[in-house]
């Protein structure tokens, strides 16, 4: 009962916090922590298939790219749609698709754990790491088809002109689902379940775990929160096209929840807020810059090397990150006992 | 006693022609504490993991609460009733030891994923059923004080226990013990053997154990087959098994070799 | 499709095929031995394509600085695995993964950093950029010349692999690495040869790749990588000549679907994932390949 009443007032209060800053900020803030908000729902949803579960993926840039054009094209009216379309008519599907923003936001999270499902089979059925290569396949793959499929996705052009619903209430909002979904699921027999797999996947099914179907949950509820940030994101920008999807998207979350510590979900929001601002900061980096008095030139590439190399020394020297695989609250508790 | 629990029948088994099982038979009764001995390399794991859908013996096959179970998959065995540990002792090193208990009792915990999400009301009474009966068999094992404690900063005897305490969870009908004594000293092979005798009572086990250690088989076993390169070389009473000729042969050809 | 295109296509196949295969056995043989999928293995290749672009560039004639190239990647090949992997061999699995991917990530955004990002033409001399007519097709050299080398390295290979200590003691660690260690072999050393061959492979391939296409920029490694890693898995992850094979499978069908349907052009450097997801469904082991993990208890 206690912690039912603390679990209200930190949503109330968040659900606060949210409104009073989507209300006092500049823009240029707001915009800043819509961002973090969005890093911070792909990141906590990353955490769960990578850090819980402990299955190494590189998904989310694919899952992302399916939220944000599903969503993209449910929102976008009609009569926009007809005159975007440049390389060829759109499908008439694309045309029928029309739904309010929940809704659109739903059908890119659900469409991306649809296609987690039909990933599962073949990767999770094997022994061994595929998971990791099949998901970096993909993210490829995924690219290929939006640029090949114009009557769809507009080929490399894109789709604009998405209206702006993702505001920070929305992202804020979905921050603390994102996060609550996640707690719950860790506190349940089927997060213990994905830990068990994690530590010692032979002992977990001598201990009758299905571990095939705890994999499969884990990834489909990764994607399916993928997708949804992927919606809010194409809101946020109100323009996507296929090469914003790449790798690099996946990487900033791989490095968010390492530092964060690889199952720890307040760990993962720390460390989004962090390497969010860190991000912004750190721009001057890829510009040009003056060192004991010489002009270097403008290093675009700069920030990235920097930050692989923080990876590489956190996983070998502070394995663990900010919070290893504990949630915040898990330290005050083993102090008691 | 009463009829055959599990009946091994006629196992073979051959890896890439190397013949690690020969035709190998033999039951045990409901009730029984039965001993797998033998010198490294007999093939008793072998036959563990056969027993539990690890692997595919190449002919043959097992026979479980008169039901082939040959060919079921590892977590599928579980729920018919048979529970394991391994040699090597195999916790989840990251899970506390209550929550380690818990897994234990993943198939006896009736809520949906959805259910577990949104938190209704099945999530919090059959939370509370495992959690109950998770501290019920910690106390049997004189774990209790531990329940909170990481399970890998336990004491290696802690650990054996924490094992067999698991597989005690998944409320099995037959328990295969690895080498549960395997790296103890005498006092916690002494605490194990009464702590298993305690189980099997309370919980109405019957035990298969895997054990080098013929002191330890000879105190606790009912019946034991002795297994040498694949091939049993004796069945009977555990004092008959020391004095035989081709178990001592066998044994003492293990020692010159190590 | 008349006799003349096919011949021009085999050719052709033959040529892309060599190269996946060439890329394929140094992901093979890590797997092998450190159950690890080497991101940055297809990198290596990339590395290898601009050291030599880089030596030709200060001067050096074109064969040194091949030579430069292999022995760089080599050096850059070895070094990923001592900094990096080999303080992590005990860790948990995902650990030295995500160490990879840091690994892949650096060397691209390093070379770009050095290099810039916009495609660099390849400085390849004259005489592996003529082709010759044969009949009515005309032929590059280097179409030739690339399946004659590859045949002559795989050759070499293969030798040292079943007919030489190291090989034997490399195929025993692909079961068993403590058991192997017992038997007084020196994984580490074993480990760093295999490295060196993966990654001296690697930067040939990332040659001959330079040369046929003929620009290198610093991300060129990913997709090629990755499709080496899918001719890996397709022949049977730890076999060598499951890899060889794999890739020439790969090839041949880039090449040909793209010759006889050429509306999926488009869709090329889809196959190798379609053909790793195949691949998983129906024969996980791959066309050559063991079971490496059973016996795991």
């Amino acid at each position: 009962m206690k912690s039912l009443i603390i679990k209200v007032l930190l949503i109330a209060a968040s659900l606060w916090l949210i409104w009073f800053l989507h209300n006092n900020l500049s823009s240029y803030r707001l915009s800043m922590i819509i961002n973090i908000g969005i890093f911070a729902i792909l990141a906590l949803s990353y955490n769960l298939i990578n850090g819980v579960a402990g299955q190494f993926s590189l998904e989310p840039n694919g899952f992302v790219a399916i939220g944000a054009y599903m969503t993209a094209i449910f929102i976008i009216p009609m009569d926009t749609k007809l005159d975007m379309y440049a390389l060829t008519d759109p499908a008439p599907i694309i045309l029928q698709m029309q739904a309010n923003f929940p809704i659109a936001l739903l059908a890119g999270g659900l469409a991306s754990a649809f296609i987690a499902f039909m990933l599962s089979v073949p990767v999770f059925r094997v022994r061994g790491d595929y998971l990791a290569i099949v998901t970096l396949g993909f993210g490829f793959i995924i690219r290929i088809f939006a640029m090949n499929s114009p009557s769809y996705t507009n080929g490399a052009m894109g789709l604009n002109d998405i209206p702006d619903f993702a505001d920070f209430r929305w992202v804020g909002s979905i921050v603390i689902i994102t996060f609550m979904v996640m707690i719950h699921i860790i506190y349940s027999k089927y997060g213990r379940a994905m830990k068990a797999l994690r530590d010692d996947e032979d002992a977990a099914i001598a201990m009758g775990v299905n571990t095939f179907k705890i994999k499969t949950f884990a990834f489909m509820t990764s994607a399916f929160f993928e997708g949804i940030g992927g919606g809010l994101l194409a809101s946020f920008l109100t323009t996507i096209t296929p090469d914003q999807f790449t790798f690099l998207l996946t990487f900033y979350l791989l490095i968010i929840i390492v530092l964060g510590g690889l199952g720890s979900m307040t760990g993962t929001l720390v460390a989004a807020i962090v390497i969010g601002f860190g991000l912004e900061e750190l721009r001057f980096l890829d510009s040009e810059m003056v060192i004991f008095g010489f002009e270097t030139d403008a290093h675009p590439g700069m920030r990235m090397v920097i930050f692989s190399v923080l990876l590489i020394i956190t996983m070998l020297f502070a394995r663990r990150g900010l919070f290893g695989d504990k949630e915040l609250s898990e330290f005050f508790k083993r102090k008691q006992s | 006693m009463s009829s055959a629990l599990l009946k091994i029948h006629n196992i073979t088994m051959q890896f890439g022609g190397v013949t690690a099982i020969d035709s190998l038979s033999f039951s045990v009764k409901e009730g029984e504490i039965y001993g797998l001995i033998g010198p490294n390399g007999a093939g008793k794991t072998t036959i563990f993991n056969i027993i539990t859908g690890n692997y595919q013996p190449t002919e043959g096959n097992v026979n479980f609460e008169n039901e082939i179970i040959t060919g079921t998959k590892p977590n599928i065995v579980v729920q018919k009733g048979i529970a394991r540990t391994f040699q090597n002792i195999r916790l989840f090193k990251s899970m506390s030891v209550l929550d380690n208990i818990l897994i234990g009792f993943h198939n006896q915990t009736h809520y949906t994923y959805l259910e577990a999400i949104f938190r209704l009301p099945r999530y919090f009474g059959h939370e509370k059923r495992i959690r109950a009966e998770a501290m019920a068999i910690l106390d049997e094992f004189n774990l209790t004080k531990y329940a909170n404690h990481k399970a890998t900063d336990l004491s290696y005897g802690n650990q054996r226990k924490v094992e067999i305490a698991r597989a005690v969870a998944t409320k099995p009908s037959l328990l295969l013990l690895d080498e549960p004594a395997a790296g103890m000293n005498p006092i916690e092979t002494a605490d194990l053997s009464n702590i298993i005798h305690k189980i099997k009572r309370d919980f109405n086990l019957t035990i298969l154990l895997i054990e080098h250690d013929m002191k330890f088989v000879n105190h606790m076993c009912d019946l034991v087959t002795v297994l040498d390169y694949g091939e049993k070389i004796f069945e009977g009473k555990p004092a008959d098994a020391i004095v035989d000729e081709k178990v001592i042969t066998a044994y003492l050809g293990d020692f010159t070799h190590a | 499709m008349d006799f003349s295109t096919f011949l021009q296509q085999l050719v052709n196949g033959i040529s892309l095929g060599s190269m996946y295969a060439l890329i394929a056995i140094g992901y093979t043989m890590v797997y092998g031995t450190l159950r690890l999928i080497n991101f940055a293995h297809g990198d290596i290749m990339m590395v290898g394509a601009f050291l030599v672009y880089l030596a030709v560039s200060v001067g050096l004639p074109f064969p040194i600085a091949v030579v430069v190239g292999i022995l760089g990647s080599v050096a850059v090949g070895v070094l990923t695995d001592k900094v990096a992997y080999k303080p992590l061999r005990d860790a948990p699995k995902i650990s030295l993964l995500i160490t990879a991917i840091g690994i892949s990530f650096f060397l691209e955004n390093l070379f770009n950093v050095l290099f810039g990002g916009v495609p660099k033409a390849f400085p390849a001399p004259e005489y592996l950029t003529t082709s010759f007519k044969l009949g009515e097709i005309i032929i590059p050299i280097m179409v030739v010349i690339i399946p004659v080398i590859t045949v002559l390295i795989l050759g070499g290979v293969l030798y040292v692999l079943y007919k030489t200590k190291y090989g034997m003691a490399i195929r025993a660690l692909a079961f068993d690495i403590p058991t192997v260690k017992l038997m007084g072999v020196n994984a580490d050393y074993i480990i760093t040869i295999v490295f060196s061959l993966g990654s001296a492979l690697a930067a040939v391939g990332g040659i001959f790749y330079a040369i046929s296409y003929p620009s290198i920029d610093p991300l060129m490694g990913i997709i090629v990588g990755l499709k080496a890693f899918a001719a890996a898995v397709l022949g049977g992850i730890g076999s060598v000549t499951g890899a060889v094979l794999g890739g020439f499978i790969l090839g041949f069908t880039e090449i040909f679907v793209v010759a006889l349907f050429p509306e999926l052009g488009g869709y090329k450097d889809a196959f190798a994932f379609f053909f790793l997801i195949l691949v998983l469904l129906f024969r996980p082991t791959g066309i050559m390949g063991e079971d490496l993990d059973r016996g795991r208890f």
